[in-house]
């Protein structure tokens, strides 16, 4: 059994590291497949980002509260297991109850389940904590993927299609509407295509360095000169 | 020692095992009713999409018939015709027209015919075209499926059922030459098929 040690209950700390720190898309670049495949328009993108969150949430919970029961030598095959249970369970309910959007996501459903991201929580995370901070970080992590997918889907609809939220009513229902940010747009055709997506994730992450880089930058200003030299590389 | 480790695993990934399918199968059970449901629904929309609702009479979604793999029709599985009739009597079929050889994969479309052998609708049900040049061939992309309704074997002649590129009446798109050119050939030797064998559709 893994020990029982908690390695952070900072919920603020957990969030950040979801969110941010430690993105399962853009620090842990964990489940590029999805994120690649889907992220063409914005609805395609959040609609497997939140399937994706919801799974993640429930398998972590599941996987914290039997954690205790769960022998250390086939914990990865009950965390499959249970993982495969939550994807299949989506799976059926956006069959029954979304099924324009269900048709259009295709396989990338059932494949929630190869997505390492996951078993990676279940892993790292919720097999060592208790069941609210597993949860929380299931959130966290989860809104952090849905959050670059969305992103991404974002670029990527805008500049090949001048468009934004189109279809939006396969997910949301009727009162969503497409808006069309440029009439007549003749569409840029590397955004749509796989490509697009990796120069569009490339960009995404570049961004998420400048931005690291300047916080530290900022902060390394704030230090005092003793705690520099601790660095041989530092002047 | 070691082996009641071993048993004790292997009876707890069983369990485990047991208690995920047992929650699945729930699902599945209470799931079930709204996925036929929403098939039933999806496959009623885009069989009213190229047959008019008001036209028929029946449960054109539960009147359906066999059709074996076909290669005129580009079948590579048995498939289902489906039957618009009024008052009794078929007057359209609505089957499924496979373009085996799309610019980057099958194209399968569902095609209406009438008695008469005319085009009444055609929808594309899924395809792999690329997006942006290709994928202009669903209708809510663009009209070019409209060009279809109307036409039969002989409107237009056998020479004119291309497009405009290779001498035909039929628009391609800029850029996109391969897609239009390989729905056209489908649809046409599809109704070339229902002219020379229209028991295959028409009979009950």
């Amino acid at each position: 059994m893994n020990n029982p040690e908690q390695i952070n209950t900072s919920y603020s700390k957990i969030v950040q590291e979801g969110l941010w720190n430690n993105n399962p898309a853009l620090a842990q670049v964990l489940g590029l497949c999805p994120l690649l495949a889907v992220t063409g328009t914005i609805i395609n993108a959040l609609a497997l980002g939140v399937a994706t969150m919801m799974v993640l949430i429930a398998s972590n919970l599941a996987v914290s509260l039997l954690r205790q029961y769960i022998p250390n030598e086939i914990r990865i095959p009950i965390f499959v297991l249970i993982i495969a249970g939550f994807v299949t369970i989506v799976e059926h309910l956006m069959h029954a109850y979304l099924y324009n959007l269900y048709t259009v996501l295709g396989i990338f459903v059932p494949l929630i389940v190869t997505n390492c991201a996951i078993i990676g929580r279940a892993e790292g995370f919720a097999s060592k904590n208790a069941a609210l901070p597993a949860v929380i970080d299931g959130i966290s992590m989860g809104l952090g993927f849905t959050g670059v997918l969305v992103a991404l889907g974002m670029m990527r609809e805008i500049l090949a299609q001048g468009t934004l939220f189109a279809d939006a009513s396969i997910m949301l229902g009727d009162w969503a509407t497409t808006i069309t940010l440029f009439e007549n747009y003749d569409g840029f055709l590397l955004a749509a295509l796989p490509p697009g997506a990796f120069i569009g994730l490339g960009l995404l992450l570049a961004l998420k360095n400048i931005i690291d880089q300047k916080m530290r930058t900022r902060k390394t200003k704030n230090i005092p000169v003793y705690a520099i030299v601790e660095n041989p590389e530092t002047p | 020692m070691k082996s009641g480790v071993i048993s004790r695993s292997g009876l707890l990934l069983g369990l485990a095992g047991v208690i995920v399918i047992g929650l699945v199968t729930l699902v599945y059970h209470f799931t079930h009713d709204a996925i036929v449901e929403s098939e039933y629904q999806a496959l009623l929309l885009a069989l009213n999409s190229i047959i008019p609702e008001d036209s028929h009479d029946n449960d054109i979604v539960n009147d359906s018939r066999a059709l074996s793999a076909n290669k005129e029709l580009g079948l590579k599985k048995d498939a289902l015709i489906y039957r618009a009739r009024n008052k009794g009597e078929i007057f359209a079929v609505a089957f499924p027209v496979v373009a085996p050889d799309g610019y980057s994969g099958p194209i399968n479309l569902l095609l209406a015919i009438d008695r008469q052998g005319k085009v009444l609708g055609v929808r594309v049900v899924s395809h792999l075209e690329t997006p942006g040049l290709g994928d202009r061939i669903e209708s809510r992309r663009s009209d070019w499926l409209q060009q279809f309704p109307g036409k039969s074997v002989e409107n237009p002649s056998h020479e004119d059922w291309k497009v405009k590129k290779d001498g035909g009446i039929f628009d391609q798109f800029t850029g996109a030459t391969i897609t239009p050119r390989k729905v056209v050939n489908a649809i046409h030797k599809a109704l070339m098929y229902a002219e020379a064998e229209p028991g295959v559709f028409f009979d009950e």
